[in-house]
């Protein structure tokens, strides 16, 4: 079964430590939120694991089933099956999403494999169906002009069409209305299940009404501080931040 | 004789990826064969060069004539680095060779061609290409065409297509109308240059009415070392006639400079329709200024599609003169720079009769310490009415060295006119290749597709093979590009 084990990960941007000994296992098919204020390293998280290069990692590990990502780079570790569902996705203009995906698939290929472009496009236009997205879509350029919306459903489109082993989800309710959260929603829930481990990374409880996590990890500064199942989210929600920030406060504050 | 020995060695290429669009892939055209010149100018340029290339090719005393005065005008203008790159001063018109060739007749069937030559285009896949979708083809190595042929149903429309040497010979007359007139010979330095040693390019006459189906296709290909390719092209529709024309262009790589300096003349008239396709990928030791213009008449229509990769320094922007009522002109233009490249590129568009109107879109890329300047000039005088003008120039840097420059001239007087000018300048950030990374695409893929992103509105308008050639060769550039 595929494991995603992050051990007691540093790392920092410029001399700016981030990540203070982190430590999370995910299994295939399971659900984890990660929750906490901000600025406290939730997004830092999602972008070491996937391989920016703006971090340094300064100790610890990452492993995707069981070898260590840490020396690859972002695209080798995306080939390896590691997905993240960006907060603020780019725009590339004048590049569709068809032509787009499909130059992600092809670069999954071998060496000399060339993409069958029927097989690819009955695909894509399987997972739009089952998704829920029209087929103009498609034809669009990368994000160029999306609504938040939008934008988070090109995301998801991408991670269906990829087929990750694990998903980081990097603030997916930020800049959602609640329709379009529930859309985003219903897209992560259809994907959900045994192949694949999520990490969702919110600010908000109200993303987990949606999408109902096996686990719910609270992090501050740089490490997670406590650990649940959904209930914490919910204790959360009613307390609010602050007895994080008294519990857990550096001690040297 | 020549000799058939190869001095760079290059791998032969397996026959399953023969290229789509042959002769405009540099890193395929870095070879070169030993050929022995019948006819060699000798090196450096004087009264004598030009009297050499002027006998060898039996001109006309006429012709002779324009030829010594081109040499005068040329060696009384300076050089334009007061506007232009201080590199232009690098080009050592002494140490060049202006004139070599094994013959001024070129050959009817590839068969004829001798071994070297014919291996050298065999290898750039132009038989074969010619074979699948032109309607001819005209093969110059160095100063002279090697090869030059037309299918049967095009001559027999009555569609000239053969290189200026041999035009000159056998249509004086049309030739002579024609010739000089759209480009003088004093138009700039380089105009000059060219006019005084110029062999070779294409001459196209399109009878009234017809109608050229299929492209015909030009491959120019240097192969000595210290050498100047001063081709001129010469291009008449008459009226209601329509015909694309497309060039490519290839070097080996030396470690001395090559010049390359065109003219080309296009003639529209009334109701004609004049498309010209350039995909330049020379060898980055070539110093590329060429010169091109066309004269639109009455409701005619000329295209410039101008794609500008390789090369030291290319310093180029195709004009069209609108001197008919109702004529239209249009630049459609792509620059990258790499490394140690400038791409100097531009349009310019005449305005000189009412409800005239033209279009410019020009993008283009630099990367590392590349360079790219777009020089505009769109004139619209006083008295005319009902103009048009649009132009767009898009530049997208890749990496903070690189450097652009826009230096847009838009004479408009009169109230009765109407122009749009729109620039834009994006960077490929890191962020954008984040993204796509975290993807699956390499570094270079990633780059390719933001550049291929950024020109696909125009490399739609270009033919499939083109599109598609055009789409490897970047994919070529970025991934050599990445560290």
């Amino acid at each position: 079964m595929p494991t995603l084990v992050i051990k007691d990960l540093h790392a920092s941007i410029g001399d700016k430590p981030i990540l203070k000994g982190l430590s999370l296992t995910i299994n295939s098919g399971e659900v984890h939120a990660i929750m906490g204020p901000n600025g406290t390293g939730k997004s830092t998280l999602a972008k070491v694991v996937s391989g920016h290069p703006d971090y340094t990692v300064t100790g610890g590990e990452v492993l995707l089933d069981g070898k260590s990502v840490l020396e690859q780079e972002a695209d080798e570790r995306a080939r390896a099956g590691l997905f993240l569902a960006f907060q603020y996705p780019s725009e590339i203009p004048g590049v569709s999403i068809a032509n787009f995906l499909r130059a992600a698939v092809q670069a999954r290929m071998a060496e000399g494999e060339e993409i069958d472009a029927t097989a690819y496009y009955k695909r894509l236009y399987a997972k739009m169906d089952m998704l829920k997205i029209d087929r103009k879509f498609t034809s669009r350029s990368v994000n160029e002009g999306f609504s938040g919306g939008e934008k988070k459903r090109c995301e998801i489109l991408q991670m269906a069409m990829l087929e990750p082993k694990f998903a980081l989800m990097d603030e997916t309710d930020s800049g959602l209305d609640i329709d379009a959260l529930r859309i985003v929603a219903e897209g992560v829930n259809t994907l959900r299940g045994p192949g694949l481990g999520v990490l969702m990374i919110t600010h908000y409880q109200r993303l987990l009404d949606y999408i109902v996590p096996d686990f719910v990890h609270v992090m501050y500064d740089g490490r997670i501080v406590k650990s649940g199942d959904k209930s914490l989210a919910l204790e959360l929600e009613s307390k609010g931040y602050d007895w994080v920030r008294k519990e857990f406060a550096p001690a040297a504050a | 004789m020549s000799t058939l020995s190869e001095t760079i060695p290059a791998p032969a290429e397996p026959a399953e990826t023969v290229n789509p669009v042959a002769g405009i892939d540099q890193t395929r055209g870095d070879f070169r064969y030993d050929v022995a010149y019948e006819f060699d100018a000798g090196t450096g340029l004087n009264e004598r060069t030009i009297d050499y290339i002027s006998s060898v090719k039996k001109e006309a005393p006429w012709i002779r004539d324009f030829r010594h005065n081109a040499l005068k005008v040329f060696n009384s203008k300076p050089m334009p680095v007061h506007w232009a790159t201080r590199d232009l001063e690098n080009i050592n018109f002494d140490k060049i060779r202006y004139y070599l060739a094994q013959g001024q007749k070129p050959k009817r069937t590839w068969e004829e061609v001798p071994d070297d030559i014919k291996k050298t285009f065999e290898r750039l896949g132009i038989p074969e290409q010619e074979r699948k979708f032109l309607a001819g083809v005209e093969a110059q190595f160095d100063s002279e065409a090697a090869y030059s042929n037309v299918k049967e149903i095009v001559a027999k429309q009555g569609v000239i297509f053969m290189n200026s040497t041999e035009a000159l010979r056998e249509h004086p007359e049309l030739f002579r109308k024609w010739f000089g007139k759209v480009i003088p010979t004093g138009d700039n330095k380089f105009s000059a240059l060219n006019s005084a040693v110029f062999s070779g390019g294409s001459f196209i006459y399109v009878p009234k009415d017809v109608k050229v189906a299929q492209p015909l296709q030009a491959y120019f290909r240097i192969n000595a070392e210290n050498f100047g390719q001063f081709e001129r092209t010469l291009i008449i529709a008459d009226e209601g006639a329509e015909v694309t024309y497309m060039e490519g262009c290839t070097a080996p790589k030396f470690s001395t400079s090559t010049l390359h300096s065109a003219v080309v003349e296009l003639v529209a008239l009334k109701g004609a329709k004049i498309q010209y396709i350039t995909v330049q990928n020379w060898a980055n030791n070539v110093f590329n200024l060429v010169t091109k213009r066309g004269v639109a008449h009455e409701e005619a229509e000329i295209k410039w599609i101008d794609c500008n990769i390789g090369s030291r320094l290319t310093m180029k922007y195709p004009g069209v003169v609108l001197k008919g009522r109702k004529a239209r002109g249009e630049v459609i233009s792509i620059a990258l720079a790499n490394d140690g490249q400038h791409q100097d590129t531009g349009a310019k568009m005449i305005h000189a009769a009412d409800e005239t109107t033209s279009n410019i879109v020009a993008k283009s890329i630099s990367v590392g310490q590349g360079r790219s300047t777009y020089r505009g000039q769109v004139h619209i005088p006083k008295r005319l009415k009902g103009c048009k003008n649009n132009t767009e120039c898009d530049a997208l840097l890749i990496n903070t060295n690189s450097r652009t420059d826009t230096y847009p001239a838009i004479t408009v007087r009169g109230d009765r006119n109407y122009v749009q000018h729109e620039a834009s300048v994006s960077k490929v950030n890191e962020e954008m290749i984040f993204y796509m990374q975290q993807r699956g695409l390499t570094e270079g893929q990633a780059m390719s597709l933001a550049v291929n992103g950024f020109i696909n509105d125009l490399a739609r308008q270009f033919p499939m093979e083109y599109s598609v050639e055009l789409k490897r060769l970047i994919d070529l550039e970025m991934e050599g590009s990445v560290g």
